[in-house]
C-alpha cells in the first residue's frame, strides 16, 4: 500500500486522479489478499472433512507428542527432556534434537488461546496449525513477489502458492510437520533478505535475522537459505552489483543469524562448524574484501590504487591460501568431510544408495519422476521458464536473486522428492510473474486497440499507473538508494538517476510499441485463463483426492459403500489400555513415533533413525530364524513385537514389502545376514520359489501365522500369489492381539524355558550354547546387547 | 485368595447369628414374616433379587417400619434397593412406591447391614401387608476359573444363603436362583432343593429363626459380558443460547473371567459362538430424542464402528469399542451430545430455572463404580443447587470455557456403585439473568472496536521526527 503512494508522489501531475485510483487498489488488493488467505487455509480443510480432525502419518505423531509434553510440563522441562519411551535402552534427548520451532508455534499458539479462556486442545491447535501457516505463507509469497516485481506480480504468486499441490501435499489439515511452518520461514526471510537488499534498512536487515533464526528453529532445510543468500551475494559482486545495501543485507545476517542460529540447541556449534555453512563465512570475507576494495578505490588517486590492488593481491592470496590449507585439513580430519549424510546426498545422489540404505530406504528421499512434477506443480512447470525470462527484463538484484533460487531448487528437488516443497515456491513465483506480465501485455495490447477509450491521456494515465507496478520498484530503489548511498554512488544508482526522469514517458512509448494485435491478444488471454483454471482444478482435485488421506486411517469404496480401514488405531489402542505401561513393543522404525505416541508404549526404535546400529539390529532380528530373533529380542527386553501385514486386504506397503530394506540395514551392521539369502534369482517372492531362509524368517512367520486358514489358500492379495510356506507353528512367540483386517499383527515373546533338571543336561546345553555362539560371533558380530 | 476368608466368614456368622437370635428386643418381635419368595436373577452381571414379604404384625403397637438385614459381604456390592407394596384389592392393584433408608442397629450380629422401610400407613396389630421388594447386586458373580482362553466359556459362582437373611421369624419361604442356561456346575444343596432347566429351587423351608443363615455356592455358566465402567466421567453444559452439551468420559474394563494366552483372530472370524463368546462386542447406550452431533471417540481419534437409530421418542446409539473386550481388557472412550434445551430446562415458580437431567449412566446393562455428573451452569448464574433422589457427594468447581471471565460455576455430584436401574432424574436450581448471555458477544464487539480505532489510530499519528 505504501509503494504506490510513493510511485504517485514521483509523479504529481497525475496525483489527483492516481490518489483514489491507488487507495482503491491498496484496498482492492488488501481483500485479495485476505481472500487468499482464506482460501488457502479452506482448501487444506478437506482431510478434516472427508476424514477427521486427527494427525497424519508418523513425524506429526512425534511431533504432536512433543507438543503434548510442551504444553504440559513448560519450556525449561522440555529442553531438559530425556525421552525414555523410545530408542530402548538408549533413550533420546528430545531437547536437543529436535527442531523446537513447530512445538514452540503450536505450543505458544495453545498457550495463547488458553490463556483466553478458549480451551481448545492441543491436538485441535496442531491439526490447524499446518493451514494458518500456509495462509501466512502465500502473504509472505506476496511481499516477496512484490518485492520483486510490483503488486500484481505478488497477488498472482500468492494465490499460486496458496493452491500449490505440492505445498499442500505437506500441509494439510492434520499433516503436523516442520515443513508446515518452515516454507513459510523460508519465504519470509527471502523477504526480508529481498526488501533489505531494495531498502537498505538495518531495521530490515535485523528482522531478516530473526526470521532466519526462525527458520533455523524449524527445519533442517535452513542451510538452504544460508547457502542461497550468499551464493546471491556473490554473484551480486561478481556482476558488478555490489552496493551498501548489499552489505547491509548480507553483514548482519551472517552475523547475527549465525550467533542465533547456534542459539537452538540441535544446531549449535554445527553453525560454525560443519561444511554446509561454510559458503556464507567465505563470501562475508569476500564481501569485505569488496567493500575495502571499493573503499580505498574511493579515497585514492586510479594510480596509487593500482599499486594498492597489486600489493594486496600478493599478501592476500598468500593468506588465502594458509586459510584455505586449514580450512581443507578441518575438512579432510572428519569422515564424511563435514557434510551430513542427507546434505551428501543432496550433491552426490549416489551417495545415500551405496552408503546409508536407512536414507535411500525413505521413499521421500527418492529423486522424483516425471509425472510427480506435473503432479505437484502442474502448469507452473510451462509457466516457470516464461517468468524466468521476465526477471530478466529488466534483471535487478531481486530478480537475479529469484531466478538464482528457481535454478538451485531444481536442482535440488530433482535429488529428492522431499525438496520438491523448496521448489514449489520457487515455481509460484516465477509463474506468478510470467502470468502477471503476460496479463500486463495482453490486457494493456487490448485497451491500447479499443476504440473509444484509447484518447491518449487516459491511456497514458492508465498505463502509468499499471506500469506502476514494475516502475515502482526502480523508483523507489533509485530513491532509496540516493537516500543511503550518498557519499558513495554506486553505478547503478547513478544508472537509476539517469533513468528516472524519462522513465514514464519512455516507457508509455515502448508499451505501445510493443502492443499485439486485438484478437490475438484476446484469444491468448482467454487460453491463460483456462491454463489457470485447469491448475485450480488440478489443485482441488489434488487437495481433496490425492494428498488429504491421513494414512493412519484407510478407506475404499467399494459397490457396498464406504469400507474404513481403521486397524493401526485398534492395535494402538489395544496396546495402550492392555499391556503393562513399561512394556517394550518392537517393530519396524516406521511405526515407533505411533506407537510412542497413540500407544504410549517404550519402543526399540522410531522414526528419528539417528542410531542405525539399533535399527540394524532389529531388523537383523526381523530377518533371523524364530528363535534367534526371540534371543534378539529377548536380550533388548522386548515383550511385545508389532508387525504390519497387508495380505489379507490388500495394503500395499506392510512390512513384507519392506523387508528387503530391513535385511539390507541388518545386513549393513551384521554380516551374517546377507541379502542374497533372501532372493531366489535376484527375485524377492514370498511364494513357493522363495528361499528357505525367507520363509523361515520372523517377519514371514509372524506375517502368514495362520494366514492360510482364512481362506484355505493363503492367497497374499498384496503379492497377488499363494504364500509358499502355509501351514507352520510358532514355537517363541505367541499371538496376543490381530486387529480386525488382519493388518496389524501383536505377538508376545513367550517366557523363556525353564532350565532342565540335572547337571550333565546343564553342562551339555550350555556348551551348546557356547559352541552355537562361537559359531555366531565367527561369522560376524550377532548382537551387540549381548 | 478372597474366597476361602469369605467362607469362612460366612460360617462363623452362622454361627454367632444361632446365639444372637435369642436375645432380641422387643420391637423386631412384633412383627414376622408369614411367607417369603425370593426370585434371583443371575442372567446377567447384575444380581436382580426379587423378594416378596408378606408382613403381619403379632405384637399390640402398630409399626410402620420394617428391617432388611444383609450380610456385610454383601452389602459392599448393594447397588440399589427398592419397595414397593401393593394396594388395592384383586384386580385393581396397583404399585406404591415406599421409601427405603440405610439404617444402623447397635446390637447388629456380625455386622449385618440394615436397611428400613418405611410403610406408607402404620402396619395394625393382627394385619398384614404384602411388600415387594428389589434389590440389586454388582461384582456378585465371581469368575471361577478366573482365567479362561478364547475358546472357553465363562463360569462363575454366586454366592448367598438359602435362608433369607432377616431379623423376623419367617415362617415359610422359598428362594429360586434363575441361571443363564442350563449348564450349572455344582450348586449347594440344602434340602429341599431341586433343580428345573433353568431355575434352582431352594425350599420351602419352615419356621426359620431369625437370622438363619444357610450359605450356598452355585456355579454355572455364564456367557454375557461383563461391561463395568470403572468411571464415568458426565458433563452436562447449559447454553442458554440453546443447547444443552453433553459429553461422557467412560473408562470401560470387561469385568469377567480375565483373558489368557493368545487372542486369534482367525477363530474369533470364523467361529464367532465357540470363540469368544464372552467377550464385549458393542454397547447400547439409550439417549434422548433429538439429540445431535453425536460423536464417538477416544484419545486418538473417531472410533468409526458406531450407529445412530433416533426416532421421536428416544435415541439408540450403538458403539463398538476399537476390539472386542475380552476379560480384563479395558477400553476408554469419550460420547457427546447435543440436546435441545427446551426439552431439559424448565422455569420454577419461585423465577428460578432448574435443569432436568438423567443422572446415571446411558449405557444399558453396565455397572459403573464411579459416576461423577458435572452440571456447568452459565456464566452469572448463581445459588446453585441440586436435588437428586438418593444420596450423593456434592460440591462447586469453577470451570472457564470460551471466553470467560469470571467462570462458570460447576456443580459436581459423585456417586460409587450405580445400576441402570438406578437412571432417574435430577435438578439442578440456579438463578441466571438473561442479559449475561450478552456478554461475551459485547466484549468481543468491543475489542474488534478498539483494536480498529487503535489502526485508525496508528495510521493518523506520525511519530517521525523529522519531515
Amino acid at each position: 500500500m505504501a509503494a504506490p503512494e510513493s510511485s504517485a508522489a514521483a509523479v504529481p501531475t497525475l496525483y489527483t486522479n492516481n490518489a483514489l485510483r491507488n487507495a482503491f487498489g491498496g484496498v482492492l488488493a488488501f481483500f485479495i489478499l485476505l481472500l487468499i488467505g482464506v482460501m488457502a487455509f479452506s482448501i487444506r480443510l478437506f482431510s478434516v472433512i472427508k476424514y477427521e480432525s486427527v494427525i497424519h502419518e508418523f513425524d506429526p505423531y512425534f511431533n504432536y507428542r512433543v507438543t503434548q509434553f510442551l504444553a504440559k510440563n513448560g519450556i525449561y522441562e522440555f529442553w531438559n527432556w530425556f525421552d525414555d519411551r523410545t530408542w530402548y535402552p538408549l533413550g533420546r534427548v528430545i531437547g536437543g534434537t529436535v527442531y523446537p520451532g513447530l512445538t514452540l508455534t503450536a505450543g505458544t499458539i495453545w498457550w495463547l488461546l488458553n490463556s483466553l479462556n478458549i480451551p481448545l486442545s492441543v491436538e485441535t491447535v496442531c491439526v490447524f496449525t499446518a493451514p494458518i501457516f500456509s495462509a501466512f505463507a502465500s502473504w509472505a509469497t506476496y511481499l516477496l513477489t512484490k518485492e520483486v516485481k510490483g503488486t500484481g506480480a505478488g497477488l498472482t504468486a500468492a494465490a499460486l502458492l496458496a493452491m500449490v499441490p505440492s505445498y499442500i501435499s505437506r500441509s494439510v489439515a492434520g499433516s503436523y510437520d516442520n515443513e508446515a511452518v518452515a516454507i513459510f520461514a523460508l519465504i519470509f526471510t527471502f523477504y526480508l533478505y529481498i526488501k533489505t537488499l531494495n531498502t537498505g534498512s538495518l531495521f530490515y536487515a535485523t528482522l531478516n535475522s530473526i526470521a532466519y533464526f526462525y527458520m533455523v528453529c524449524s527445519w533442517g532445510g535452513y542451510t538452504f537459505i544460508i547457502n542461497l543468500i550468499p551464493m546471491h551475494v556473490l554473484l551480486c559482486i561478481v556482476t558488478g552489483r555490489f552496493s551498501s545495501r548489499l552489505y547491509i543485507a548480507y553483514a548482519p545476517l551472517v552475523v547475527l543469524g549465525t550467533l542465533l542460529a547456534a542459539l537452538v540447541p540441535v544446531v549449535g556449534f554445527n553453525a560454525v562448524m560443519t561444511s554446509e555453512h561454510f559458503a556464507s563465512f567465505l563470501v562475508f570475507i569476500i564481501l569485505h574484501v569488496v567493500a575495502f576494495v571499493y573503499y580505498i578505490k574511493g579515497i585514492l588517486t586510479p594510480k596509487m590504487f593500482k599499486v594498492a590492488v597489486t600489493l594486496v593481491v600478493s599478501v592476500g592470496l598468500a593468506v588465502c591460501c594458509a586459510v584455505i590449507a586449514v580450512l581443507v585439513a578441518l575438512v579432510a580430519s572428519s569422515p564424511t568431510k563435514g557434510w551430513s549424510g542427507r546434505s551428501l546426498s543432496l550433491l552426490d545422489p549416489t551417495y545415500a544408495s551405496k552408503y546409508i540404505p536407512i536414507i535411500a530406504s525413505v521413499s521421500e528421499h527418492q529423486p522424483p519422476t516425471w509425472p510427480s512434477y506435473f503432479m505437484d506443480i502442474n502448469v507452473l512447470a510451462f509457466l516457470v521458464p516464461a517468468g524466468i525470462i521476465a526477471c530478466f527484463s529488466p534483471l535487478s538484484d531481486a530478480s537475479s536473486f529469484v531466478v538464482l533460487y528457481i535454478a538451485t531448487s531444481v536442482y535440488f528437488s530433482g535429488v529428492m522428492v522431499r525438496l520438491m516443497l523448496v521448489f514449489a515456491p520457487a515455481a509460484c513465483i516465477t509463474s506468478g510473474i510470467a502470468l502477471s506480465q503476460a496479463f500486463d501485455v495482453f490486457t494493456r495490447s487490448i485497451k491500447f486497440q479499443l476504440p473509444g477509450i484509447a484518447s491518449n491521456t487516459e491511456v497514458d494515465a492508465a498505463e502509468t499507473s499499471s506500469s506502476t507496478a514494475e516502475a515502482q520498484n526502480d523508483v523507489v530503489k533509485a530513491e532509496k538508494s540516493e537516500e543511503t548511498s550518498k557519499n558513495r554512488p554506486s553505478k547503478k544508482s547513478k544508472k537509476k538517476e539517469k533513468e528516472e526522469k524519462p522513465l514514464t514517458k519512455a516507457k508509455a512509448e515502448k508499451k505501445r510499441l510493443l502492443a499485439l494485435p486485438l484478437d490475438s491478444s484476446v484469444i491468448s488471454l482467454l487460453l491463460l485463463i483456462l491454463l489457470g483454471a485447469l491448475y485450480v482444478v488440478h489443485c482441488v482435485w489434488a487437495a481433496a483426492e490425492a494428498y488429504s488421506a491421513p494414512s493412519i486411517v484407510l478407506t475404499s469404496r467399494s459397490h457396498d459403500g464406504l469400507h474404513v480401514f481403521d486397524d493401526f488405531r485398534e492395535a494402538y489402542a489395544w496396546l495402550r489400555h492392555n499391556t503393562d505401561v513399561d512394556d517394550k513393543v518392537a517393530s519396524w522404525w516406521d511405526y515407533g513415533y505411533q506407537t510412542t505416541a497413540m500407544a504410549n508404549r517404550t519402543v526399540i526404535v522410531d522414526n528419528n533413525t539417528w542410531n542405525n546400529t539399533h535399527i540394524a539390529t532389529v531388523g537383523t532380528a526381523m530377518s533371523s530364524p524364530e528363535k534367534a530373533a526371540w534371543e534378539i529380542f529377548h536380550s533388548l527386553d522386548v515383550k511385545y513385537v508389532l508387525v504390519v501385514f497387508g495380505g489379507l486386504v490388500g495394503y500395499p506397503s506392510d512390512d513384507i514389502n519392506k523387508f528387503l530394506w530391513m535385511v539390507r540395514i541388518g545386513g549393513g551392521v551384521f554380516p551374517h545376514i546377507k541379502e542374497p539369502d533372501y532372493l531366489r534369482d535376484g527375485q524377492y517372492r514370498i511364494d513357493s520359489q522363495a528361499t528357505p531362509t525367507m520363509l523361515n524368517c520372523l517377519m514371514y512367520k509372524l506375517s502368514y501365522y495362520r494366514f492360510v486358514e482364512t481362506d484355505g489358500k493363503a492367497f497374499d492379495r498384496v503379492r497377488q500369489t499363494e504364500i509358499g510356506k502355509k501351514y507352520f507353528k510358532l514355537t517363541h512367540f505367541e499371538e496376543v492381539f490381530t486387529t480386525h483386517h488382519w493388518m496389524v499383527r501383536i505377538y508376545k515373546l513367550k517366557p523363556p524355558k525353564n532350565r532342565i533338571r540335572g547337571k550333565t543336561k546343564k553342562s551339555k546345553s550350555k556348551t551348546s550354547t557356547t559352541s552355537s555362539r562361537a559359531k555366531r560371533s565367527g561369522t560376524g558380530k550377532k548382537n551387540p546387547w549381548n | 485368595m478372597e474366597a476361602p476368608i469369605r467362607a469362612t466368614g460366612i460360617l462363623g456368622f452362622t454361627l454367632f447369628s444361632l446365639l444372637f437370635f435369642v436375645c432380641r428386643s422387643s420391637p423386631l418381635h412384633n412383627l414376622f414374616i408369614s411367607n417369603a419368595e425370593r426370585r434371583i436373577d443371575v442372567t446377567s452381571h447384575i444380581v436382580k433379587v426379587y423378594l416378596t414379604l408378606k408382613v403381619e404384625n403379632a405384637g399390640t403397637t402398630p409399626t410402620s417400619e420394617v428391617l432388611l438385614a444383609f450380610p456385610p459381604t454383601q452389602v459392599d456390592h448393594l447397588a440399589t434397593v427398592e419397595a414397593l407394596v401393593t394396594k388395592g384389592k384383586r384386580k385393581k392393584t396397583t404399585l406404591v412406591r415406599l421409601d427405603v433408608k440405610p439404617t444402623e442397629l447397635p446390637d447388629a450380629p456380625n455386622g449385618a447391614k440394615y436397611f428400613t422401610i418405611y410403610l406408607a400407613n402404620p402396619l395394625n396389630s393382627g394385619e398384614s401387608t404384602t411388600l415387594e421388594v428389589l434389590y440389586l447386586f454388582t461384582h456378585s458373580l465371581e469368575p471361577f476359573p478366573a482365567e479362561i482362553g478364547q475358546s472357553e466359556s465363562q463360569l462363575v459362582h454366586y454366592r448367598d444363603s438359602a435362608l433369607i437373611l432377616s431379623p423376623y421369624h419367617i415362617k415359610q419361604q422359598t428362594t429360586f436362583i434363575k441361571t443363564p442356561s442350563t449348564k450349572v456346575e455344582s450348586f449347594t444343596r440344602v434340602e429341599p432343593t431341586n433343580r428345573a432347566g433353568t431355575e434352582i429351587k431352594y425350599g420351602p423351608y419352615e419356621d426359620r429363626p431369625p437370622y438363619s443363615f444357610s450359605p450356598i455356592l452355585v456355579h454355572f455358566e455364564n456367557n454375557s459380558p461383563f461391561p463395568v465402567v470403572e468411571e464415568l466421567v458426565r458433563e452436562v453444559e447449559i447454553s442458554h443460547w440453546g443447547n444443552l452439551q453433553v459429553t461422557e468420559q467412560y473408562t470401560l474394563v470387561h469385568g469377567g473371567a480375565r483373558h489368557k494366552g493368545v487372542f486369534s483372530r482367525v477363530d474369533y472370524q470364523s467361529r464367532p459362538t465357540l470363540s469368544g463368546a464372552s467377550s464385549l462386542q458393542h454397547l447400547l447406550a439409550r439417549l434422548p430424542p433429538r439429540v445431535h452431533s453425536v460423536y464417538y471417540r477416544d484419545e486418538i481419534g473417531n472410533i468409526s464402528s458406531s450407529h445412530l437409530r433416533t426416532d421421536s421418542r428416544k435415541s439408540e446409539l450403538e458403539i463398538e469399542p476399537r476390539y472386542p473386550l475380552f476379560g480384563g481388557w479395558k477400553a476408554t472412550f469419550v460420547i457427546g451430545y447435543g440436546l435441545p434445551l427446551q426439552d431439559f430446562l424448565f422455569e420454577s415458580s419461585d423465577d428460578r430455572r432448574y435443569l432436568n437431567f438423567t443422572f446415571g449412566c446411558p449405557l444399558l446393562e453396565t455397572v459403573v463404580d464411579k459416576l461423577t455428573v458435572k452440571v456447568v451452569l452459565p456464566e452469572g448464574s448463581k445459588d446453585p443447587s441440586a436435588v437428586v433422589p438418593f444420596p450423593v457427594d456434592q460440591h462447586l468447581e469453577t470451570k472457564y470455557s470460551y471466553l470467560d471471565v469470571v467462570g462458570r460455576t460447576v456443580v459436581v455430584m459423585e456417586k460409587k456403585n450405580l445400576v441402570p436401574v438406578q437412571n432417574s432424574h435430577f435438578q439442578v436450581y440456579y438463578t441466571f439473568k438473561p442479559i449475561f448471555m450478552l456478554a461475551e458477544p459485547l466484549m468481543l464487539a468491543s475489542a474488534f472496536f478498539l483494536f480498529f480505532v487503535a489502526c485508525v489510530a496508528y495510521l493518523h499519528i506520525d511519530l517521525s521526527i523529522r519531515k
